[in-house]
């Protein structure tokens, strides 16, 4: 046969091996853990201690330096499940579908961390701890689709057919994704705006945002040491009949 | 084994794709009179839903009127998610579902024919239904005919979604639980809009914007949930 010249890169192959992904993860691990310590410790610092109280606001506004990154974090976390699941569909990859299983608990916490955080900022400015816009009752719908992935995957005895169930509605929740982003632009709502976007400068000043871009990295650091941890042992499991984990294991 | 050996090369006449839709809605609809109860408990329970409302929280006209839109909306919702369970699984159950699959014919088609006939003996019934709620939740009457224009729109939209959660947990011994779990958070969105094209259609407000999204979305249901509930039949059935 013929060998077909291939479009994908040599280590997207790669990551389709348990073994190979266990032990790249193992070597990323203690750099993402070192970068995530070091940037929410600064960043919490920095963020709390240095950074100036905000004029209307005062020091409630604080609270933003967890609520922004959560928020992030749990719409960013949605996307690589519904990315990892579709590619799990796709090119039948286990380490995907591990990928996918993994995000779902950490979003899901990560998206009640968002929500209990908007709650407690919304109390002093507000006035309220839950008001039903847009932003908040989207983000809200994002909790419910990550639950409703945690309890379709735990009532599926088959794991390769539970990971694909979980990844078409993951696929299916998808939609709910540009509606939070957007909600704030095409509802008034009291929810303010996006903190941050790519192309223009934020509106706050830059002694305020630069702790702030500090501790949304740390909060993706931190997601991926997480993810990294889940997945290795969800590898352990999957694979725990296959010689090289049960090597591992005769050495532990 | 005993066919005769003229017609090994013969390949049976294929029906068209139009036939095809056809002939698999009206075998459901057939099924779905057959067992007439089942056609009439969604409606008796949006019935028993609405008049909850009145004794549960109060029964003053005016104010059951300002909740009317809201209650109407969210009984045909729950009514069309209690239906959703026994799209499939009787096909499932006694191996239609497999053959199904097995089928040459596009599955697209088969599962469209399929929710049509599901939404023709639950969706659209409820729409019909809706009024009399209206009436009985003091609903003013200039809201009516956002009510079930409303619902019309709606209520394909709630069985589409829904059939993706059928489908998805067809396989499972305990799916009815399961599919509210899945299901409910992607009908926000209708429940919502719906729910709001009432409200502005009582308020004297313009109705289109509403219907338009709501339209849009029946729209994309159709288009891309075919093929996210064929997906999942896959799944289930190979699990």
């Amino acid at each position: 046969m013929a060998e077909k010249k291939s479009w994908l890169p040599r280590w997207f192959y790669q990551l389709a091996s348990p073994r190979w992904c266990y032990e790249f993860m193992g070597r990323l691990l203690p750099w993402f853990g070192v970068g995530t310590l070091f940037l929410l410790v600064a960043g919490t610092l920095w963020s709390l201690v240095y950074a100036p109280a905000d004029y209307q606001q005062g020091n409630s506004f604080r609270i933003i330096y967890i609520h922004v990154p959560a928020a992030i974090l749990a719409q960013s976390c949605y996307m690589l499940m519904a990315i990892a699941g579709a590619i799990g569909l796709i090119w039948k990859m286990k380490v995907a579908d591990m990928v996918a299983k993994s995000c779902a608990p950490i979003g899901a916490t990560i998206a009640i961390l968002a929500l209990a955080t908007g709650a407690i900022w919304g109390k002093p400015t507000w006035g309220a701890w839950w008001v039903w816009d847009a932003r908040l009752t989207s983000m809200l719908v994002l909790l419910f689709l990550y639950l409703g992935v945690i309890a379709l995957h735990s009532a599926m005895e088959s794991d390769t057919t539970a990971s694909q169930a979980t990844s078409v509605l993951a696929l299916v929740g998808l939609v709910n994704i540009p509606i939070i982003k957007y909600s704030v632009d095409w509802w008034n709502t009291l929810h303010q705006p996006a903190t941050f976007t790519l192309t223009e400068k934020p509106a706050m000043p830059t002694e305020m945002w630069l702790p702030l871009l500090v501790m949304v990295i740390g909060f993706y650091c931190f997601f991926a040491v997480s993810l990294m941890l889940r997945v290795r042992n969800e590898i352990l499991r999957r694979e725990r009949r296959a010689s090289w984990v049960r090597a591992l294991l005769d050495k532990v | 084994m005993n066919q005769p050996a003229s017609n090994a090369g013969v390949v049976p006449a294929q029906p068209g794709m139009a036939g095809l839709f056809w002939a698999v809605m009206k075998r459901d609809l057939m099924l779905a009179f057959r067992r007439r109860s089942d056609l009439l408990n969604p409606l008796v329970f949006f019935l028993m839903v609405a008049s909850l409302f009145p004794l549960g929280i109060s029964p003053e006209p005016t104010f059951l009127e300002q909740i009317a839109p809201g209650v109407v909306w969210v009984g045909a919702l729950l009514a069309t998610l209690l239906s959703m369970d026994s799209l499939f699984r009787s096909d499932f159950d006694d191996g239609t579902l497999e053959q199904t699959l097995l089928s040459p014919q596009p599955l697209f088609l088969v599962v469209l024919a399929k929710v049509l006939a599901h939404w023709a003996m639950t969706g659209l019934p409820l729409t019909l239904m809706a009024p009399l709620l209206g009436v009985m939740l003091f609903l003013p009457t200039e809201g009516m005919s956002g009510l079930v224009l409303s619902l019309l729109l709606g209520t394909p939209t709630l069985s589409l979604v829904g059939a993706i959660g059928a489908a998805l947990t067809v396989g499972l011994r305990k799916g009815g639980v399961l599919i509210s779990l899945l299901v409910l958070p992607l009908y926000i969105p209708v429940l919502i809009f719906g729910a709001g094209a009432v409200q502005a259609a009582v308020t004297g407000l313009p109705l289109g914007g509403y219907l338009s999204l709501l339209g849009a979305m029946l729209a994309l249901g159709v288009a891309l949930a075919p093929l996210a509930i064929a997906a999942a039949l896959r799944i289930s059935v190979s699990g």
